[in-house]
Formats: C-alpha cells, sequence, structure tokens
C-alpha cells in the first residue's frame, strides 16, 4: 500500500505508537486477565471444590493451567522475599549465620513431601472453610522446591562481593540500604536468576503432589494441571495424561520464551567481567519491549519509583560483624550466651522428635529406613553413572561440533525444565503390561528428568574447551583413550560435575514420586525410601513420615558432604581451566 | 606553602595483620606519621609488603589502624570521611551501571537530588574527557577510558582531598603516560576542585613526574624511611638532568640496607626464619645473572639503568635484586647492583652446574630452605606436610605472606634440587618421581 502520512513527518518517528507497542500491551493486558481470571477461583469456599469437580474435559486445561502457574509465581515470590531476608541476615551476623546456613542445607536436603504433610493442616485451620487455606498450602509446598537454593546462591554472592567494589560503596559512604541495592544484589543477580530456574523446574516436579493433596483423611484437588493428572490417574485416562503433558509444554515453553530468556538477557549486564562476553544472551521479548515507544514513556514512572526506592539513606541493617569486633569481650560473653541457648533448642528438638518417633516406632523401625535409603541411594548413583556413561561421549560429541551444540544446547535445557513425572503413568502402563520388576524398571524415571542436566552441562563444557589445547592434542597426535583420559575429560569435568550435582539432587527428590506411582487402582512400588515416606503420607502415619525425612535428610547430607563436596574441591582447584 | 594546619595529619599510625582466628599478627605499618597540606601531591613510594596500600586506606577511612590516628578537619577520622574520594587500580567500576549511573553513585549517597547530580556528574565527565561515554557500560571501554570513568567518579563529590592506589599500573604505557598528564594539566590549571593529592605508587619516574614531595616507605614493617622535596615545575622532563639526579637518589635510598635491629629470642625479626621471600623466579634470576654480569655493565650496573634496560619495575627489580643480595649473589649499594664472584660464576656455568651452586647457596643463606632440608633429612621417612612449616611461619607473618615465601621456597629448592614436593598431598620429600 501506498498512502501519505498526514505531515508531522518529526513528530512521526519520536511519538507515535509502532508495532512493538501494539504487541506488547496484547502481552501485557493479556497478561492481567489472566491474574485476574485466576484470582477469581481462590477466594471460593472450600465447598466449591466439591460442586465443581476436576473434569478431563480438554478445553478445561488452559485454565488449569494458569491457576498452576499463578500458583507457581506466588511461589516465586515468596522465594524472593525469603531469599532476600533470610541470607542478608546469614550473610551480615556471624551468629545468625552460624545457624541459618547449616539449617538451610539440612532444609534442601529434606523431600518436599515431608513439608507438605505437616503444614496443610496448619493452612486449613488457618482459613477454614476457604479454598485460599489448601492454595496456600499448594503454594508452600512449592515454595519449599524453590527457596532454598536460591537463598543459598544470594547468601554466596553477598559474601564473595569484590573488594574493590565493596571499598568503593564504603568510601562514598552508601548507607546499607543504597549498598544493598546498587551493589550487593546486582552482584548476586546473575546467580540468583539462575538458581530461580532451575527451582521452577524443581517446583514443577511436585504439582501433582502440591495440588492434589491427600494426607490422611485430608484429600483437597485445587483446579490445576496437576490435578487434572491425578484425576487422570485415578480415571486410567491415557488420553487425559497426554494431553496435560502436551498443555505443559506449552506453559513451559511459553514462560521460558516470555519471563525466563528476558530476563537472563537483561540480567546479563550484572555479570562482573572485564571485557564483553563472547556468547551474547538474546531474547525476543526483552528487544520487543526495548523497541517500543508509548509502552517505555508510560512504564518510565515504574522505572522512577524503584530509583526512589533504592535511594533513601535508611540505616535499617547495622553493620552486626564490625559491631561484635568492636568490643572483644561483651561479644564473647554474648557468644557463650548465644550457643548455650542454641544447643538448648536443638537438644529440646531432637528429644520432641525422637520421643513422638519412639511412640509408635522401634528401633527396628530406624534400621528399615535407613535400609531403605541405601537402596534409594544405590538407585541415584547407580543411575547417575549410567547416565554419564551415555551422556558425557554424547554431550562432548555435540559440543565440539558448535552449529550443532547451538541447536540441541536449549533443547536440553528444556528438558531439564521439563516436569518428568508427568510421563510417569506412561511408564507405568507400560511396567504393569510386561509385568517387569518395580524395583529396576521404576529407577529409571529417577534419571528421566534429570539426566538433562548433566547433557547440557557437558555440551556447555566441551564448547567451552579452549581451541588452542585441541590444536595441541590434534598436533601431538593425542588419540582414542589417552585423548579423553588427558584432554578431553579433564576439560569438561567442572561442568560436568556441575550438571552431575544437580542431577543428583533432582534425582532424590524425584524418588519420591518415582518409586511409587499408581494408575487407577494399581499401584506399583519399588522398595526404597521414597515409597516409605509416600506412603506414610498417603496414610497420615505421622511418625512414620518423620523418620522417613530425618533419615533421608541425614543421608543426604552424608552422601554430599561426603561425596559430592570432595569432588567439587577437585574440579575447583585442578581443573578449571582459567 | 601556607603554613596553617594540614589539611590532614596521620599520627603514628601502627597496623597489624589480622590472622584468621582474630589475634594481632606482626606490624605491618610501624608509627608512620605523616601530613598532607593544600596545595600538594604526595607520593607513597615502596616496594610491595611496605604497607603502603593499608596506609592509604587508613587515610581513606576504609580501615581503622590498630594504634594511632587519622585527624582530617580537625577531628579523628572514623570510618569514610567525606571529602575524601579514592582512584583505585583495578578501576573498580559497577559493571552494570553506565559511565554517567557510576559516576552519579557517589552524589546519590550525598542525597543529592537527582536533577543536579545529573547536572554535575555530566560536568565531571567533561571535565575528564568522556563526552559521548556517559551511556556506555564499563566493559565496553578501553582501560584507560575506565580509569577517566574512576577519576570522574571521585571528582564529582568534589573531594578536598584524591587518594590514588596505583592509578596508572594497570595501564598500558602510551594510555597511562596520556592519562597522568591530563591529570596534572587539571591539577596545575586549578581546575578540579582538590585540594591536595596522596598516591601511592612503585613507579619511582611517575613519583618524581607528578609528586610535590615524596615519602619512602622501607618494608618489613612499613616505616618512613626518608622524604624527599620535588621543587621542578610542571610539565616536568624526564629527560632533565636533575629529573635524572632525583631519579637515581631515590634508587639509592630505596636500596639503602637497614640499620641492624636489636635482637629478639627467636632470632632477628625480618630475618632467619622469619623472613619473607618474594616471589622471584629461577628463570628471572638467571636472566638478570646473565644481564648484569654481559656488556655493557661487566658485574656492576646502576639499578635505574637496568630497570631500563630489562623494561623493568621497581616492584619487579627490587625483589630480584634483593633475592640475589639475599643469596650473595649480589650486593646492593647506593642504587648500584654489583655481582659477587659466585654470582659472575653463576653468569657462565652450564645449567646442571648452575643448579648445584644455586642448591648450595639456598641452603647456606635461606635458613628455611635449610631447615625444610635438615627435616627431612632428619625424618626416616624423608617426608614433611607443607602446614607444618606454614603454621611456624604465620607465626611471624600473614597468611598471605606466608602461602608466598613458602611457594618462593618451594620453587628454590625445586631447582636447586634440594627437595621435592607433591601439590596434591601437599608434602616435601627428598625423592623425585621416577
Amino acid at each position: 500500500m501506498n498512502f501519505k502520512l498526514p505531515a508531522f513527518p518529526v513528530f512521526h518517528r519520536q511519538a507515535l505508537p509502532n508495532i512493538w507497542d501494539v504487541v506488547a500491551l496484547a502481552l501485557i493486558i493479556g497478561l492481567f486477565v489472566a491474574i485476574g481470571n485466576g484470582a477469581n477461583g481462590v477466594a471460593l469456599p472450600l465447598k466449591a471444590l466439591d460442586t465443581t469437580p476436576i473434569d478431563l474435559d480438554y478445553t478445561n486445561l488452559p485454565y488449569y493451567a494458569m491457576r498452576t502457574t499463578l500458583r507457581m509465581f506466588a511461589a516465586l515470590f515468596f522465594s524472593f522475599i525469603f531469599t532476600f531476608c533470610y541470607a542478608t541476615l546469614a550473610a551480615k551476623s556471624r551468629r545468625a549465620e552460624l545457624v541459618l546456613i547449616p539449617l538451610l542445607d539440612v532444609l534442601q536436603s529434606v523431600p518436599v513431601l515431608g513439608f507438605l504433610s505437616f503444614t496443610v493442616t496448619f493452612f486449613l485451620g488457618l482459613f477454614p472453610d476457604s479454598v485460599l487455606g489448601a492454595e496456600c498450602a499448594a503454594v508452600f509446598a512449592i515454595f519449599t522446591s524453590q527457596a532454598w537454593n536460591m537463598a543459598f546462591s544470594f547468601y554466596q554472592s553477598l559474601t564473595t562481593v569484590p573488594r574493590d567494589l565493596e571499598e568503593v560503596a564504603r568510601g562514598f559512604r552508601l548507607s546499607a540500604w543504597q549498598k544493598f541495592w546498587r551493589l550487593e544484589t546486582p552482584f548476586a543477580m546473575p546467580g540468583l536468576i539462575w538458581n530461580m530456574m532451575m527451582s521452577m523446574s524443581g517446583g514443577w516436579f511436585f504439582i501433582v503432589a502440591s495440588e492434589a493433596i491427600t494426607v490422611g483423611d485430608t484429600s483437597v484437588k485445587l483446579p490445576g494441571v496437576g490435578s487434572y493428572i491425578a484425576v487422570a490417574i485415578d480415571q486410567k485416562n491415557v488420553h487425559a495424561i497426554i494431553a496435560a503433558s502436551l498443555m505443559m509444554l506449552v506453559v513451559i515453553l511459553a514462560y521460558d520464551q516470555l519471563l525466563f530468556r528476558p530476563v537472563v538477557a537483561w540480567a546479563a549486564k550484572f555479570k562482573v567481567e572485564l571485557s564483553a562476553g563472547q556468547t551474547v544472551e538474546r531474547s525476543w521479548v526483552l528487544s520487543m519491549f526495548q523497541k517500543t515507544r508509548w509502552l517505555k514513556i508510560a512504564l518510565s514512572p515504574i522505572g522512577w519509583l524503584g530509583r526512589q526506592f533504592a535511594r533513601p539513606r535508611l540505616q535499617f541493617m547495622p553493620d552486626l560483624k564490625s559491631v561484635s569486633i568492636s568490643n572483644p569481650y561483651l561479644s564473647r560473653a554474648f557468644d557463650i550466651v548465644f550457643f548455650v541457648l542454641l544447643a538448648a533448642v536443638a537438644g529440646y528438638s531432637v528429644w520432641q522428635i525422637y520421643s513422638f518417633v519412639s511412640a509408635t516406632l522401634t528401633l527396628g523401625d530406624a534400621w528399615d529406613a535407613f535400609a531403605l535409603t541405601f537402596y534409594t541411594m544405590l538407585r541415584v548413583v547407580i543411575l547417575i553413572f549410567l547416565a554419564t556413561l551415555l551422556w558425557v561421549p554424547v554431550g562432548v560429541w555435540i559440543g565440539l561440533r558448535p552449529a550443532l551444540a547451538e541447536k540441541l544446547q536449549p533443547a536440553a535445557q528444556f528438558l531439564a525444565a521439563y516436569p518428568a513425572n508427568i510421563l510417569f503413568p506412561i511408564f507405568v502402563i507400560v511396567i504393569l503390561k510386561f509385568s517387569l520388576n518395580p524395583d529396576i524398571w521404576l529407577s529409571l524415571m529417577i534419571i528421566f528428568g534429570t539426566q538433562w542436566y548433566i547433557v547440557f552441562n557437558v555440551i556447555a563444557g566441551a564448547s567451552a574447551f579452549p581451541n588452542d589445547l585441541k590444536e595441541a592434542a590434534a598436533n601431538f597426535r593425542i588419540h582414542g583413550w589417552s585423548w579423553w583420559k588427558n584432554v578431553m575429560l579433564p576439560g569438561v569435568f567442572p561442568y560436568y560435575f556441575t550438571g552431575a550435582l544437580t542431577a543428583s539432587g533432582g534425582s532424590w527428590n524425584a524418588a519420591i514420586v518415582a518409586e511409587y506411582v499408581k494408575w487407577g487402582d494399581d499401584k506399583v512400588v519399588a522398595h526404597g525410601i521414597g515409597s516409605y515416606i509416600a506412603q506414610a503420607t498417603e496414610a497420615g502415619n505421622y511418625p512414620k513420615i518423620v523418620l522417613g525425612v530425618a533419615v533421608m535428610s541425614f543421608v543426604v547430607i552424608l552422601f554430599n558432604r561426603l561425596f559430592w563436596r570432595p569432588l567439587f574441591g577437585l574440579a575447583e582447584r585442578k581443573l578449571r581451566l582459567s | 606553602m601556607s603554613s596553617i594546619a594540614p589539611l590532614l595529619e596521620v599520627k603514628d599510625v601502627c597496623q597489624n595483620y589480622r590472622k584468621g582466628s582474630g589475634e594481632e599478627g606482626s606490624l605491618v605499618l610501624d608509627h608512620v606519621s605523616l601530613n598532607l597540606s593544600e596545595g600538594e601531591i604526595v607520593g607513597l613510594l615502596g616496594r610491595s609488603g611496605c604497607g603502603k596500600s593499608s596506609l592509604l586506606r587508613i587515610v581513606a577511612g576504609l580501615i581503622s589502624p590498630s594504634e594511632g590516628k587519622v585527624i582530617y578537619q580537625g577531628a579523628p577520622l572514623h570510618g569514610a570521611a567525606e571529602g575524601i574520594s579514592m582512584v583505585f587500580q583495578s578501576f573498580a567500576l559497577f559493571p552494570w551501571l553506565t559511565v554517567l549511573k557510576n559516576v552519579e553513585l557517589g552524589l546519590e549517597a550525598l542525597n543529592v537530588p537527582e536533577i543536579e547530580a545529573r547536572k554535575r556528574a555530566l560536568k565531571a565527565i567533561d571535565l575528564i574527557g568522556l563526552d559521548g561515554f556517559e551511556s556506555a557500560y564499563p566493559k565496553e571501554l578501553s582501560g584507560g577510558m575506565r580509569q577517566r570513568v574512576g577519576f570522574a567518579r571521585a571528582l564529582v563529590v568534589n573531594p578536598n582531598i584524591l587518594l590514588m592506589d596505583e592509578p596508572f599500573s594497570a595501564l598500558d604505557v602510551l594510555t597511562a603516560e596520556t592519562l597522568r598528564t591530563d591529570l596534572l594539566d587539571l591539577w596545575v590549571e586549578g581546575r578540579m576542585p582538590i585540594k591536595s593529592i596522596l598516591m601511592v605508587t612503585h613507579n619511582i619516574e611517575e613519583a618524581v613526574l607528578m609528586c610535590d614531595r615524596i615519602i619512602i616507605l622501607s618494608s618489613n614493617p612499613g616505616r618512613i624511611a626518608s622524604e624527599i622535596k620535588v621543587n621542578l615545575p610542571h610539565p616536568r622532563n624526564r629527560l632533565d638532568p636533575v629529573f635524572r639526579q632525583l631519579v637515581d637518589t631515590i634508587y639509592a635510598r630505596m636500596t639503602k640496607r637497614p640499620e641492624p635491629k636489636p635482637q629478639k629470642e627467636e632470632g632477628i625479626p625480618g630475618l632467619g626464619l622469619a623472613m619473607s621471600l618474594p616471589r622471584v623466579s629461577t628463570n628471572t634470576l638467571s636472566g638478570f645473572l646473565e644481564a648484569v654480569a654481559a656488556e655493557p655493565f661487566n658485574g656492576r650496573a646502576d639499578l635505574p639503568h637496568v630497570a631500563d634496560e630489562l623494561t623493568m619495575e621497581i616492584d619487579e627489580l627490587f625483589p630480584v635484586a634483593e633475592t640475589l643480595q639475599l643469596l650473595r649473589f649480589a650486593e646492593l649499594e647506593e642504587g648500584d647492583i654489583k655481582l659477587t664472584d659466585d654470582g659472575k660464576r653463576f653468569a657462565v656455568l652450564d645449567t646442571d652446574q648452575r643448579k648445584k651452586l644455586f642448591g648450595e647457596h639456598l641452603m647456606a643463606y635461606v635458613p628455611l630452605a635449610a631447615r625444610i632440608r635438615h627435616i627431612l633429612d632428619e625424618r626416616p621417612t624423608h617426608r614433611a606436610p607443607s602446614t607444618r612449616f606454614r603454621e611456624e611461619l604465620e607465626d611471624y607473618m600473614s597468611e598471605e605472606y606466608a602461602e608466598t615465601t613458602l611457594r618462593s621456597v618451594t620453587n628454590w629448592g625445586r631447582y636447586g634440587e634440594l627437595f621435592a614436593y607433591d601439590e596434591t598431598s601437599e608434602v616435601f620429600s627428598l625423592e623425585d618421581p621416577n
């Protein structure tokens, strides 16, 4: 078409909305409508759930997906608040650090189901006869799968702020508040965002358990994809399962493209690096928003508010570390009081747990739990090993071919984010049909969702392998096993390690879901601590839940300390190529 | 200069290393006093380990001294003060802020209203020659441009005193010179709000080029060794004979042997086991010996001359020269280095003989090396963990220095074939891997 614009040429370049404004506005309004729609369902009375049960009609799926997604983001919101408070306190106060960090380590290893069974009754009691109580329980369960590693990452960043930047902040006498928003939070941003993405994946894994809550006699099914799947399993509806997994595909793709890509691309500027990075993170959504005209103007007050928020010279947290150094005697006295109190509280809790558990259970039960945890550990170790054997060579092969790596890397990352447990029922059908041994074949599901962490990390490692070392290896004609042993494996090890560590953590959690699977009335059970906890939760047997969770957490912490930590030291000391 | 009260006074400042456990370790700064008056640029010159950076941070209020005090504007300094700003060796720019935002940061802390802050920041950016880079991020800039941002950020808060921590040492020679000249022009023309500059440097020529007063610090612990006034008018010419003379004088003062200190029960601090050893590679030592033994020096050289010839800064030159002196391969005198007979012999030997000679000198003159060897000889297993020696060293010096010292002695010992060391198990032993 060839029509003439009105005669304000200067004006039209600057001030008219462009096509990006329209698209971006559509996205934003869509988001508001979605939130409004989803929020409507939250305030209903609890009975409404019984009158409108989960309906397997496919047309309901988008609404369910929306409810689930909103729940995920609500949990993410609380995770951020938790992270900012908890990690900051741990980083700023020496005494708090001594308690909070080991506590975080424990919390990280407690299976999500363990939190759920104890908080459901509490939240339901908090808002009696309202859906809100059940919603809170679900959001809290998701929160427990997200918050810990985010807090950990934030704490680690806060304690490793570069010294010179810290000195600038002090030299200019930025207040603690200003320093927090100007230096510490930006510095922590890349790590926090990466962990947020991991957290989201972790959260999806438990949507079924957290939406279709069954603890003892309490049974609630909140509208959402998780409940949809739970109902589909009850009714043995394979088509509904497939529909739900396709819906998940769309949802994950959408939040990856609409939220995470833009955020990652935006957060790239917070990386502390001396030269412009080689790989530039891109996001079409971010560049679209950056190209808008009217929207930018419309949104600028928000940016202004943000700046005002960071400006005040609040001294909301005195630097506790420096205070305690200033008076050593007083500080020593406080230390003693603090540790005595701490020991008393810890001793009391252990005694409480012991008396609660020992009221109904015997030492034999404890041994059972340990034995079952050992089985689960064996599963995790063997499967990580098998995944390593398979995926390290494949990952290296892909990583050394840049064109291929560029295409497959996002795919592997996507698969890692996909909650594999949605597909478990399909496994179960196969296992039931061929009467396979559940102890072996259910194990495969443990690694099904987590192996991708190994894949994409190894691909990244092989892609980043220095070219000169590759050339040197070729020049000296290093081939075969020697090439793997001396050249490539040490090169990708630090990356592999990161992947394997994540996969291991995820596998422990997956074990709870994977060792006890139902299909209608049929149950497939593998021997392990996961099925132990899952069954105890279903039966509402609290002493057994406590015992199972305690033993599993204990073993996971031990496993991390004795196995992964030494390996981490090795990777850091000897094999880091930089 | 006016005789009114100085801008800032450092009074009898001492600083100790703080060990990991919190108790106080050995001295870094030993009763240092100095004044900073209006209108002067003062240079703190010394090699690594003299505490010059610590002193600068004490003046900045970033760390507080173990003893003594800093008086600024008539009152003792507690924490960072308004009117004192600092330029960092590493630039220390916030990577997530643009040039403009980096410069505005200091004003935000002062609660300057946004509009005025913008105006002042743009003015500072203009002054320092960064026009057009306002919206760039630090990683898009070259080193020289980054340090300009560092200067603009320091100047925008209208400081009385500008502190500079080796501001040019991370830049290449050409960029550093341009930046120095630009800064001096602004200073001489009075276009900066600053009343005085205190700078730390390890570059003697830089000190003579820029400073009105140069304070030389001795190392371990840091003390004021001497003070030199530079009365040359700006711009100064590096080739001016008076300039060269000053450079030579400073070299001479910096190589002057310290007077012997009183004996303590554990031996002389700074010598014996407690001696902290610089990180110097045996290749550099050999190369240096060869260079001094050869034409045109023939075994005796003027240090500024060698530094020029080998393009070494004093931070590299002094550790090498001192290590050679310690090993009795050379002697230092009045800014000259003179090879001993063994030093001359070393220069002409082949590799195996060199290693042998080096080993002998190491045993004879470096007590720590002798001690490690002695213990390995004594033990039936001929093995000893390095932590054993590390802990011993940490009684005398900071963890950082103990680490460096141990690394140096390990490398020298390996070269002299006195002992072997296994990095993974951190164990010294007598046998080499077969």
